[in-house]
């Protein structure tokens, strides 16, 4: 029995009903399914968290600090963050009022949208992105926008376009570099630019730097650095990428003291605080992980090139991407959609890719590969995707 | 890359696997596989790089080697100090590897032998009765847990995801 009137469904609400489930749910479980699969899918670090980050956390455990800590975290947490960001990437903040520590960069995400947005605003994103932004967008009643990234602009965002789909409505701007899915990131010149647009429009900025240490070649200083963006730019970073915490769920959002003040009014009714034991941590990674970071960021680098030029060598355009640990190949030379080539190459070889669709419609044509995977992986998977690859022609 | 950048970034990568591909190596570090020969080439003839060598596991090998650290305190002489006796010492096969520390004793030696009364001998016959060994001290290593940076247990397998978006 689940006609209508009795099924549980009648109690789910509408926007969450009308929520997309993911169209490549079906393509994870077949991956998941399958033994001996070598995954390039994978988007976190294949490192294990240093040990003395783990020791930290044992450490804290110890010692009994188990209990709750301050809505925003520990302060001496938030000190060490916001040093860090101004000795690395961006502007100076206030620890005691201009920073909260949150659970992942996605509640941090969460806790913004849902303070700043009224029912049917509109928010600009740039496609392809990370899975969560529309969604994250949609469930706070907002409306999400998107704004194509092309493989020509090596993914990068065009202010033109962004300033094309900026309607009445539109109140935020959210940035992603460098990006998952396709590695790309911003030069000073194009955050520039897109500042001066956000400036024009009154648009509040949040960036979602969350790669930004995974940041290859040139690096240039945060948006929220920029003259007038400062106070219109909540700036997001965690720790799960750079000091490959994923499992510790700990990130932070700092930027204007009403807004900081804002997210942690939501955060503190329904998180009350990120794990006692993962900020403990956090604090051991920002003061003592240095070397382990850049470690990981060198190897990261160096597969880069290699995975790049392995896709190139094989007839598949691939731009350099400038961050991340993702190479966005594209694939529309084998007559596939991206779809077809991620399931066929699952089949026949056993590699599994992402399709690029995961990532917005505009990701049609491309595949993203992680190369959060050791090396010897890497070489094999590349044999095995040059394999399928002349077994199509 | 500059040719002292070039030879740092290989060194870094040989000393974690002195196997890595050629191909790999220039891959990596964006060079052709003839400038990274060239690069090794010049390192092995600069005396830079004297080897390469395979971490063991003694625990899995049949022709398992007896192995000792040995502690020697020497008498430095007026001219050479510790490096004749070092020297001397160095040359023994059984002599694994050769250093001079800092604090309660002076060289620290490592010894290899077949059973832990060969070596209990050679440290007896050979190298207590050395000119200018003044005393030794016999460690036998009796398990390994890392060496050169490598774990000698394996960490343990931890459910991972096989996509994540």
């Amino acid at each position: 029995m689940s006609d209508s009137k009795s099924s549980p469904n009648r109690w789910l609400a509408r926007h969450i009903v009308s929520l997309p489930r993911s169209g490549i749910r079906d393509f994870f479980e077949l991956v998941n399914a399958m033994d001996e699969v070598i995954s390039l899918g994978i988007g976190e670090p294949d490192f294990v968290t240093p040990w003395k980050i783990r020791e930290a956390a044992i450490y804290a455990i110890r010692r009994g600090h188990t209990t709750y800590t301050s809505n925003l975290g520990l302060l001496a947490l938030r000190r060490a963050v916001c040093r860090y960001v101004e000795e690395h990437f961006g502007p100076a903040y206030d620890p005691e009022r201009e920073c909260i520590i949150t659970v992942g960069v996605s509640e941090a995400l969460d806790l913004i949208l849902r303070a700043v947005l009224n029912p049917g605003d509109e928010v600009l994103y740039h496609e392809p992105c990370y899975v969560s932004y529309a969604p994250t967008i949609t469930m706070t009643h907002a409306v999400a926008k998107p704004v194509v990234t092309c493989r020509e602009n090596d993914f990068a965002l065009d202010p033109r376009a962004v300033e094309e789909a900026i309607t009445p409505k539109t109140r935020v701007l959210l940035l992603n570099f460098p990006n998952n899915p396709t590695g790309a990131g911003l030069t000073a010149a194009g955050k520039a630019a897109i500042a001066e647009v956000a400036i024009r429009h009154d648009l509040l900025v949040i960036s979602d730097e969350i790669y930004e240490e995974l940041s290859y070649g040139e690096r240039s200083p945060s948006i929220a650095s920029l003259p007038g963006m400062r106070e219109r730019t909540v700036l997001l970073n965690g720790f799960s990428k750079a000091f490959a915490m994923t499992g510790f769920r700990i990130a932070y959002g700092c930027g204007p003291q009403d807004l900081i003040e804002a997210m942690m009014k939501i955060h503190q009714y329904s998180m009350l605080c990120a794990s006692s034991i993962a900020q403990a941590a956090a604090i051991e990674a920002l003061q003592n992980g240095a070397a382990e970071r850049e470690e990981m960021r060198l190897e990261y680098h160096q597969r880069r090139n290699v995975i790049v030029k392995r896709l190139n060598d094989m007839g598949l355009d691939c731009f350099m991407p400038r961050g991340a640990f993702y190479v966005f190949p594209c694939i529309r030379g084998t007559g596939l959609s991206s779809l077809q080539f991620a399931n066929r190459l699952l089949r026949e070889q056993k590699v599994a890719v992402v399709p690029g669709t995961a990532f917005g419609a505009c990701g049609e044509g491309f595949v993203r590969c992680a190369y959060a995977t050791g090396m010897a992986d890497i070489e094999v998977a590349m044999e095995r995707i040059r394999d399928f690859i002349g077994a199509l022609r | 890359m500059e040719n002292a950048e070039q030879r740092k970034a290989i060194l870094r990568l040989l000393r974690k696997n002195a196997r890595i591909p050629v191909a790999e190596i220039a891959a990596r570090l964006e060079l052709t596989p003839e400038e990274v020969e060239q690069t090794i080439a010049g390192m092995e003839r600069d005396r830079l790089i004297l080897g390469y060598l395979a971490i063991v596991n003694e625990d899995a090998a049949d022709d398992r080697e007896v192995r000792a650290i040995i502690e020697v305190e020497v008498q430095p002489r007026r001219e050479s100090g510790f490096d004749d006796t070092a020297a001397a010492l160095s040359r023994f096969p059984e002599v694994r590897s050769v250093y001079l520390v800092s604090g309660r004793y002076d060289l620290r030696l490592e010894v290899v032998g077949t059973s832990l009364q060969d070596v209990a001998h050679f440290v007896a016959s050979r190298l207590a009765s050395q000119e200018g060994v003044k005393a030794t001290a016999t460690h036998f290593l009796l398990k390994k847990y890392k060496e050169a940076g490598v774990l000698f247990h394996e960490e343990e397998e931890h459910e991972r995801l096989k996509v994540v978006p």
